[in-house]
């Protein structure tokens, strides 16, 4: 069934979208993580503009990371006190993030920014989680106990002044690493379309060593603000946000989100860290394949206004 | 070949002069739908112009043999056009440029091939076909078009007839009798909003003989129309409800699919 994308302006079938979301969002539940970095680059692959797909996606984003949300808090997995914190810088992070796709779209270089980030990100995280998941199946494999966290690395993050304590989480910790990643995160989220959480909940876990019963549970707070943030921006700004679009990949994605959390818990830490690491790796090769290859066409037309 | 130049002008200057000041000819011409509306399942439409060359006393009874240049224009836009470049290993976007106001849609039909119609200098002066089209651009400090093979010129062209938004036809134009002709004008699924002008010119002997306009548009309606003014006009209540939309879509799954 064609349906017709108000803002993208084109034509799609409403059931290739509707499948794109559950996809993403089967692999989204499985990893816990957003998708978005799944989702802009297959929008960019069916046609539709990087600057709609990344505005688009946000929304769609900002729905699946609710609803994770929403369970987590049920499960009190959710550290009010370190959320507001990221927030703070996530807010800042995120404002920053949609100038600057503005800036760069009226220079007609956002779409090699796009690329650009993909490739570096995805390549870097990617293998380093495919590595570590590596490593830890070769420990478990060998039958040596994985080794114990080396108290005291990482010593001048917690050197830092500004110092609070937060709570649920039982850490004591500066807010300038928290702010300063929830900027980042912010930042990134913004202007690549997705939610960041594969990069936030590493940096969480071995950073600012945020145990892991509330590390989900906080990483989706900030994803689902930033997010809302962001959409609210692109809309106001650059007026580039399917509203349609973004419902149609919503509802696909939060359905395939729940039986991917179940397929998730069948399947062993460590593997899951190894699939997501390859899945990351895979498409940040893509894209570092694409912009080194010649393309088949030098060219391209862009609208830059005066319609009418 | 002294004689025959002159004897050459003398025919150009009759044809000319016939055709002009009497208004022998003229043309009638209507579109199957002068109003289309994109709605949810638009996914492209073809529209068909037909029309009659009305013959009077005035017309020479010699001439029969009328050849028709369908022109259709969508709304203008400002356009860019850019090249990647090589660089450290990587292909970017380096050089670029613009075209002003040019048709976002742009479809040339006819009944032959152009050059087969008028001469080189007609189908100049007359914008016949997508190499004679006048595609303004900012060219350094100057405004204009330039030849049809320059690099940038080609590409915008080329991409545009790929997305099936620049057209150029020749043997579109069918003549049901002498005077009785059709076409169909393909609108793509992407085509742009907007007022699309149809200009319709006759040609008799390889020289314009008369020319008539008429026009067509392009609208969203309901549900497209509303969300795409919404964005563009009130982005803060569109992003608000969009992200309400979101909280909506997240609250109702975790309640459909709790599991405890």
């Amino acid at each position: 069934m064609q349906l017709y994308l108000p803002i993208a302006d084109l034509p799609v079938n409403v059931f290739l979208i509707l499948a794109m979301g559950a996809a993403v969002g089967f692999v989204s539940g499985m990893f816990g993580i957003g998708g978005g970095f799944l989702m802009t680059p297959l929008l960019i692959f069916v046609g539709i503009s990087p600057a709609v797909a990344v505005a688009s996606v946000s929304s769609h984003i900002a729905a699946s990371s609710f609803s994770g949300a929403l369970s987590y808090w049920r499960r009190r997995a959710i550290d009010p006190a370190l959320a507001m914190v990221l927030l703070c810088g996530g807010t800042v992070g995120t404002a920053l993030g949609v100038w600057t796709f503005t800036l760069l779209r009226s220079l007609g270089q956002l779409d090699l920014l796009i690329a650009l980030s993909y490739v570096i990100l995805l390549s870097t995280v990617g293998a380093l989680m495919f590595w570590e998941g590596l490593r830890a199946i070769m420990r478990t494999r060998r039958g040596v106990a994985p080794l114990a966290r080396r108290s005291g690395s990482h010593g001048w993050i917690h050197g830092l002044p500004l110092k609070m304590r937060f709570k649920r989480s039982k850490i004591y910790l500066s807010v300038i690493p928290v702010v300063v990643v929830g900027l980042i995160i912010g930042f990134i989220g913004a202007v690549m379309g997705i939610g960041g959480g594969f990069i936030l909940i590493p940096i969480m876990i071995y950073l600012l060593r945020v145990p892991t019963s509330t590390v989900i549970g906080t990483s989706m707070v900030l994803t689902l603000v930033t997010m809302v943030i962001a959409t609210m921006l692109h809309a106001v700004t650059n007026h580039l946000v399917d509203a349609v679009l973004a419902l149609i990949l919503m509802v696909g994605g939060v359905t395939g989100a729940q039986f991917g959390a179940r397929a998730g818990q069948k399947i062993r830490g460590e593997h899951l860290r190894l699939l997501l690491g390859l899945l990351i790796l895979a498409v940040g090769i893509r894209f570092a394949v694409e912009l080194g290859i010649r393309p088949d066409e030098l060219f391209t037309v862009r609208e830059t206004g005066g319609a009418g | 070949m002294i004689a025959r130049a002159p004897l050459a002008a003398v025919v150009l200057a009759l044809a000319l002069g016939a055709a002009v000041p009497a208004r022998a000819e003229r043309l009638i011409v209507s579109v199957s739908n002068h109003r289309v509306t994109v709605t949810p399942n638009y996914s492209g439409e073809e529209l068909v112009l037909f029309g009659s060359v009305e013959r009077d006393a005035a017309t020479p009874a010699t001439r029969t043999g009328y050849d028709l240049v369908v022109t259709v224009s969508g709304p203008r836009a400002d356009m860019v056009t850019r090249r990647k470049e090589r660089r450290l290993g990587i292909w970017i976007n380096t050089d670029s440029r613009q075209f002003l106001q040019v048709p976002a849609y742009l479809a040339l039909f006819s009944n032959r091939p152009f050059d087969a119609i008028a001469s080189p200098e007609v189908t100049r002066r007359q914008q016949l076909g997508l190499n004679n089209v006048l595609l303004t651009q900012r060219v350094g400090p100057d405004y204009a078009d330039v030849v049809p093979n320059d690099p940038f010129r080609s590409a915008f062209v080329r991409l545009r007839t790929q997305h099936g938004l620049y057209r150029e036809e020749t043997s579109a134009v069918t003549f049901l009798t002498p005077t009785l002709f059709r076409t169909g004008i393909p609108l793509p699924g992407e085509v742009p909003i907007g007022t699309y002008d149809v200009e319709i010119k006759l040609f008799a002997d390889g020289a314009l003989v008369t020319k008539t306009e008429t026009a067509f548009e392009i609208v969203k309606v309901g549900f497209e129309q509303f969300v795409a003014n919404a964005a563009r006009n009130n982005g803060f209540v569109y992003g608000l409800v969009t992200a309400f939309m979101a909280l909506m879509t997240g609250w109702m799954a975790s309640i459909v699919f709790r599991k405890d």
